[in-house]
């Protein structure tokens, strides 16, 4: 199981803060991010428009990064200071 | 949530929703070294005005142990790249009024000028790297602010 969290403005975009996914076995985040579509239509427009970082336990990661069982992956919008 | 309440006064790097003394962190700071000559501080606070419109409140959150990592990378890398004794930072989160204090950097060295350039490239630098965000209560409504350095 991985453990998906929201941070900041998206929590309030997509209306959830955290949410659990079963994986059958290491997955890239691309293929992370197609399943989370089914439950969450919008999160790649709200993802790509929102200039979002993704995290692997607190690295940031990108799409062809691998998730594994007990991994946490993070949704960080802009930082306060201005990054990206 | 807020990551393990800041742990212990010891900590050269602290996440907490509480309230900090300037007094406290450079006293703290000078009893590291006799060879101190210069210390310098950032302190930054919430003001009540930003981008024409009257601030009530600002939220801070943060990503609990990301951030504290973060703080503790930059703190690291300034001693090692700067000609600086030691540097103690500190981040409120949670709920803060206009006029409290937000962060402090506190840098001491041997001499003020490597104080002053590593003071500026820590508070530069967390606030382009540190997963910390920031809600502004105003009189038109709720904003979630990103800065432009």
């Amino acid at each position: 199981m991985v453990t998906v969290r929201f941070f900041a403005v998206l929590k309030k975009l997509l209306d959830r803060e955290s949410m659990h996914v079963d994986l059958h076995g290491p997955t890239t985040l691309k293929a992370l991010l197609d399943r989370l579509e089914e439950d969450i239509p919008s999160i790649r427009s709200v993802i790509r428009e929102g200039r979002t970082l993704i995290a692997v336990n607190q690295e940031i990661a990108q799409e062809e990064t691998l998730v594994s069982d007990g991994d946490e992956v993070a949704f960080l919008p802009p930082f306060a200071g201005g990054q990206h | 949530m807020v990551s393990k309440e800041t742990g212990s006064i010891l900590e050269w790097v602290r996440v907490q929703e509480s309230d900090f003394s300037v007094e406290e962190e450079t006293d703290r700071i000078k009893e590291r070294s006799k060879r101190i000559g210069g210390i310098v501080t950032f302190l930054g606070t919430a003001r009540d005005f930003s981008k024409g419109k009257d601030i009530n409140r600002i939220d801070f959150e943060h990503y609990p142990g990301m951030a504290e990592k973060r703080l503790n990378e930059i703190r690291e890398r300034a001693l090692q790249d700067y000609d600086i004794i030691e540097v103690s930072i500190v981040h409120r989160v949670g709920r803060i009024e206009t006029g409290e204090n937000i962060v402090l950097i506190v840098v001491a060295a041997e001499h003020r000028k490597d104080a002053f350039r590593a003071c500026e490239w820590c508070i530069d630098e967390l606030k382009r790297i540190t997963p910390i965000w920031k809600r502004e209560e105003t009189t038109q409504g709720e904003v979630w602010v990103v800065e432009h350095p």
